[in-house]
């Protein structure tokens, strides 16, 4: 009956992706050439990027500068490369994601399912610690590290971020499970199931949405921090963000720009892998929560 | 002996009294209902005797043994969700079994009585399905499924046909009373659906605010009303509340009843009166149900007591098996039940047959009944 208007309502239809997709192709373009001038230049040697084109393809490509970034530059002082502090990042993360995600989930499953009186009040309390500056905790948590014996080593590291973390993944649990049906703990309390066989039994095999992002979250925020690592860690539990830093403000020498962008890069990888491979939980995941909470 | 016994029960969410003194008992095998309005406290009741709920004040007892304060495994009982609660994450076999499980009952016994509640639910092809792709009736089955698997001594239901669909409801309403008739095991029962409670109960408790108005069995609920509230609560059609005065005629009393308009009143002699003797004079609540207020062919003459008055005739309904007629006495609408095929039209004064045995008398103001 109404072709033509049909007609139209397609054309500006077409009108109106076109302008979406070539805003976003440009949007894309623009937050993907620092990366891709990191890139370009850490597989050029040095004498290309002093020749002052960044954004020019390697004439001769190179791992060299990968190769020295991950086993033999400078850091501050010792030439081992990046490779150890990698190692040091990864024995704090895993552990530090893994209890601050456990605990957040046990947090969680009390705060709504085994409610007490003033439960509020300790979830408020929780909801706080997310918006205490790391800044302020500095020298309360040197303190608590050297009391308890943990100062300069990963696991004082492991301590730190996961009782920082905590807060953010018990607000994370807390809402998941607030939608989660109560009459199934019920149930379970009727077929005789415990506090723990509830939670793993019930509550964790329909967790998983969740799960992923509170890894992701704690994986990023742990990985990427820096002040925490400077402050506390001592030779042998640098993580990968301080000794980055080390890496380009090392003051002897000459400055090796393309092993600094290969070292930047590296130190980027895991969060960016983590993201690839599990951002789409990851979104699902907050939606999910956003729809239901 | 009572079998469940509830006695004095207070329940308290902190200061918002939910329970206000319930006092319930209920014989070995019999099928307790528990009706009332949304936000009666017929779940909070109903979780307080599975023990998911603590008791404020009272005793909670089955079988003689006192409840209070045992854990909810404990107390030998099993209950059916108004959502279902199967856990997600299972099959349906590992959802009946869960139990069992818990409880460290090996696998082939496990088997063993999941095989035989799903015959008897006729649930057996589906027990390698998820919840997720069972229908809602299916998951109805499995949720009975889980309860019947534990041989309980007491069977709490929480309004498990909500969910339904009409047909539906219907037909496992049958299937309980089926269930219930079989294994003759007590029942405590959760349900705003009034004709639930009529169809399936051996005893029924009417709540409202957290206060038990009346217990007794369905045909006491039904024809012995203690008060206006539960009157008009069980029934379908609703009783009939009408405004009305007593007064003395001869030597017994009359029920009067104004008409709209001012119009000559509806005059209807009581011939057993003795409980409305001493409120001749008074204001009272003349209740009626619908099928006592009739067409004259179609008055129920076994018991007698059989008064007939005009009454203006404002609307007519039928209803396949019954006609519904509305006509207005006492300042509201009242609604006749007639015979499908009685001649009366909308517009007309019409002779009503009104029943005076089955009507009962409430005080306006209490809402109490007086007679
Ligand atoms: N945990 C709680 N804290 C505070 N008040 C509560 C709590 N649980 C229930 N209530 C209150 O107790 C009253 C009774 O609730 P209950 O769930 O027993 O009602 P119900 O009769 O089952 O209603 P429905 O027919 O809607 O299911 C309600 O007013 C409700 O707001
Ligand atoms: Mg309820």
């Amino acid at each position: 009956m109404s072709q033509p208007s049909a007609d139209v309502a397609v054309q500006t239809n077409r009108l109106v992706r076109i302008a979406i997709y070539t805003a976003l192709i440009v949007l894309a373009v623009y937050y993907l050439l620092p990366f891709y001038v990191m890139v370009v230049n850490s597989l050029k040697p040095l004498d290309e990027i002093r020749e002052g084109d960044m954004l020019a393809l390697p004439r001769q490509w190179t791992i060299a500068p990968w190769l020295s970034a991950w086993s033999t530059a400078q850091i501050g002082v010792e030439p081992t490369g990046l490779r150890p502090y990698f190692m040091n990042s990864i024995f704090m993360v895993v552990p530090a994601v893994a209890l601050s995600t456990i605990l957040g989930a046990l947090n969680g499953y009390v705060l709504t399912k085994w409610r007490f009186p003033g439960h509020n009040l300790v979830f408020g309390m929780m909801l706080l610690a997310c918006f205490i500056p790391f800044q302020i905790v500095l020298i309360p948590m040197a303190r608590v590290l050297g009391i308890l014996g943990l100062a300069g080593t990963t696991w004082g590291l492991v301590l730190v971020h996961t009782v920082y973390g905590l807060g953010f993944t018990t607000l994370f649990f807390r809402n998941y499970y607030e939608a989660f049906p109560t009459e199934l703990v019920r149930a379970a309390q009727i077929d005789g199931a415990s506090f723990f066989q509830i939670f793993r039994r019930i509550l964790l095999p329909s967790s998983g949405p969740i799960i992923v992002v509170t890894v992701i979250w704690q994986f990023t925020n742990v990985w990427n921090d820096f002040l925490f690592g400077a402050s506390f860690a001592d030779v042998d539990s640098v993580p990968m963000t301080v000794a980055l830093n080390n890496l380009v403000s090392s003051s002897t020498g000459v400055k090796e720009y393309n092993v600094h962008f290969a070292g930047a890069i590296l130190a980027a990888l895991p969060t960016l892998i983590v993201y690839v491979v599990s951002g789409r939980y990851f979104v699902r995941g907050l939606m999910a929560g956003a729809v239901k909470g | 002996m009572a079998f469940l016994e509830i006695r004095n029960l207070m329940k308290s969410f902190g200061n918002v009294d939910v329970l206000k003194g319930i006092n319930i008992e209920i014989e070995e095998g019999g099928f307790l209902v528990l009706v009332g309005p949304s936000g009666c406290g017929k779940s909070t009741l109903l979780n307080t005797i599975a023990g998911l709920e603590a008791i404020t004040s009272g005793d909670i007892s089955i079988g003689g043994r006192s409840v209070a304060g045992l854990h909810p495994s404990k107390r030998d009982i099993a209950m059916v969700f108004q959502s279902y609660a199967l856990y997600p994450n299972m099959t349906v076999a590992q959802n009946i079994g869960f139990g069992m499980e818990i409880r460290g009952i090996g696998q082939t016994d496990r088997d063993k009585a999941i095989a035989d509640v799903s015959e008897l639910l006729q649930i057996g092809h589906l027990l390698d399905r998820k919840p997720s792709q069972l229908s809602g009736g299916q998951r109805q089955r499995v949720a009975m499924g889980r309860a019947l698997v534990r041989e309980p001594q007491v069977f709490l239901f929480d309004e498990p046909l909500s969910n339904l669909d009409a047909k539906l409801r219907v037909d496992m309403r049958t299937e309980i009373k089926r269930l219930h008739q079989r294994m003759g095991t007590t029942i405590v029962y959760v349900t705003h659906d009034q004709i639930e409670a009529m169809t399936l109960a051996t005893k029924i408790a009417v709540l409202k605010d957290g206060i038990l108005q009346q217990f007794g069995s369905p045909a006491e609920i039904y024809n012995d009303p203690a008060n206006m509230f539960v009157a008009d609560f069980m029934g379908s059609p609703s009783m009939n509340l009408i405004p009305a005065r007593i007064e003395t005629e001869g030597n017994g009393v009359a029920v009067v009843i104004s008409k709209r308009g001012g119009g000559e009143a509806v005059r209807l002699p009581v011939e057993n009166a003795n409980g409305l003797t001493a409120h001749a004079g008074a204001d009272v609540i003349f209740g009626i149900r619908p099928e006592a207020l009739t067409d004259p062919d179609g008055a129920d003459r076994t018991g007698g007591g059989l008064v007939n008055a005009v009454c203006p005739i404002e609307v007519v309904e039928p209803a396949g098996s019954d006609t519904f007629a509305v006509t207005h006495l006492g300042d509201i609408e009242v609604t006749a039940r007639l015979r499908a095929d009685a001649a009366i039209e909308p517009g007309r004064e019409e002779t009503l047959t009104f029943n005076m045995t089955k009507a009962v008398f409430f005080d306006p103001k209490t809402e109490s009944r007086i007679a």
